[in-house]
């Protein structure tokens, strides 16, 4: 056991720790059982400091709430396969917080999952892109034999950039300074195929840099589109795209 | 108004008939069986059972969610990120996040309600660190405006028995486990910036922060 990781648990727990320390520790929980025990517990403990500070919400909010989850569809059941079952202390993907490297590496093995690889991504994806052993899926896609970019700069100094592995069926975005996105609002991105429909293929909360495996069938899409949605995200794009990349146009 | 949430009701999983959308994807695949999927919610009870209703897109569980939940949540995010309307949109964000990923919220794991606070928890620090080149704080709205000062808060908190023995376990920390957890919980901070705060050397506000939570878990006898 890393002792100095260990000791993130508590500082991890209530979000005390910067995005790195996040990454490293997310990274660690998936081999270390006695972290993600201690984890779910002091969970527990901090969930009781909350009861200290409840306060009722404005009446508005619970309408507001509502209506939009009238708008949003639920995420259907990870599913588990017989054919690559997870280890039993993985298999619960509980908490979204919690790395998803476990799903992704049964989904890279069960390639042809694309209906699990949609359920993937949810919860900052760009922690959750790694995989269980020593490649993420992410780099798995970056560096993968026949991976194509295409980039975009924005006028800010920030930029954009997509890879894609049509052999992985999956593209990953890879950002550097992005703005963060207006308040209540999120980055949705998008899979456009020959036919011109849009997939959700993920939402960014957070500005900055990040590597982001797009979620959804990425083998065939021409296009990958950046728009930006209400937080909950839409199913279909509502406003005129940031950035759309040519994936046809990508470069080795 | 609440529909009976038992298998016997009229409809199999307690969804307002025609108001929510069936969902083919997650039926089709087979993963929850019918009779496991019900067999399985009669075992939940109180937010756990809400949360697994949510999952199967039950708005009427979701909305009970929201009132037995609610006051927590915004509370947290409150305490958070100071600013009212904000902690509005994060709390927002949080429920909306909390209905789309209900089906991984795993009863093994721990609590709903601590799954869910984890979410708002997370949503709330985010935002404050993404506001925070400008101003951490929206220090002149919270200037104007006392409506979230310690004092109500605090006022609220009396009512309840268990925020009390929350209250009492904290205060049986050491000052300074009590003060590194409070600022990273409540304020948002890291622990290297608890740390600088607290006068701490570097590195062991995380150890305090744990000790704490580990004191605080053993004290109120949860996890």
């Amino acid at each position: 056991m890393n002792e100095s990781l260990h000791a993130l648990s508590g500082a991890y727990v209530v979000d005390a720790v910067d995005e790195h320390e996040r990454e490293a520790f997310e990274q660690h929980l998936v081999d270390c059982a006695d972290c993600q025990a201690e984890v779910d517990s002091l969970r527990e403990a901090a969930a009781l400091m909350a009861d200290h500070a409840a306060t009722e919400p404005p009446a508005d909010l619970r309408a507001a709430v509502l209506a939009g989850v009238a708008t949003i569809r639920p995420l259907p059941p990870e599913v588990v396969r017989p054919s690559a079952p997870a280890p039993p202390s993985r298999s619960a993907e509980v908490v979204q917080l919690r790395p998803r490297r476990a799903a992704f590496t049964r989904m890279l093995v069960a390639a042809a999952a694309v209906a699990a690889v949609a359920t993937g991504a949810v919860w900052q994806p760009w922690h959750d892109n790694t995989s269980s052993s020593n490649l993420t899926a992410a780099d798995r896609v970056l560096t993968a034999a026949d991976a194509r970019s295409v980039s975009i700069g924005f006028e800010d100094g920030s930029s954009a950039q997509v890879v894609r592995s049509v052999k992985l069926h999956r593209a990953v975005l890879v950002t550097r300074g992005m703005a963060s996105p207006p308040r209540g609002k999120a980055f949705e991105l998008w899979l456009r195929d020959a036919s011109g429909a849009m997939s959700p293929a993920g939402l960014m909360t957070t500005g900055g840099d990040h590597k982001f495996l797009l979620q959804g069938d990425a083998g065939r899409a021409t296009q990958v589109g950046i728009t930006v949605e209400p937080a909950g995200g839409s199913s279909q794009p509502t406003t005129k795209p940031i950035a759309m990349l040519d994936l046809t146009r990508g470069s080795a | 108004m609440t529909p009976p949430r038992s298998g016997s009701s009229g409809s199999p999983l307690g969804e307002p008939e025609g108001s929510s959308p069936r969902f083919p994807a997650a039926a089709g695949a087979g993963v929850v069986p019918e009779q496991a999927g019900l067999t399985g919610l009669a075992e939940l009870s109180g937010l756990s059972g809400l949360l697994a209703l949510s999952a199967r897109g039950d708005e009427t569980a979701f909305a009970q969610l929201y009132d037995e939940t609610s006051a927590r949540a915004y509370g947290l995010a409150v305490r958070v990120v100071r600013n009212p309307s904000l902690a509005e949109e994060v709390t927002q964000e949080a429920f909306l996040e909390i209905w789309r990923t209900a089906s991984r919220y795993d009863p093994a794991r721990g609590s709903a309600l601590s799954w869910l606070l984890t979410i708002v928890h997370r949503k709330a620090v985010d935002r404050v660190r993404s506001v925070e080149a400008s101003t951490r704080r929206d220090t002149n709205y919270q200037r104007t405006n006392h409506a979230v000062e310690h004092d109500s808060t605090a006022e609220a908190a009396q009512a309840s028995m268990e925020a009390r023995r929350v209250r009492a376990a904290l205060d049986s920390l050491t000052e300074v486990q009590r003060q590194a957890l409070e600022l990273a919980y409540f304020k948002g901070y890291t622990h290297s910036e608890v740390a600088t705060m607290l006068d701490l050397p570097l590195g062991t506000a995380k150890t305090r922060i744990r000790d704490g939570l580990i004191r605080l878990r053993d004290t109120l006898g949860v996890g």
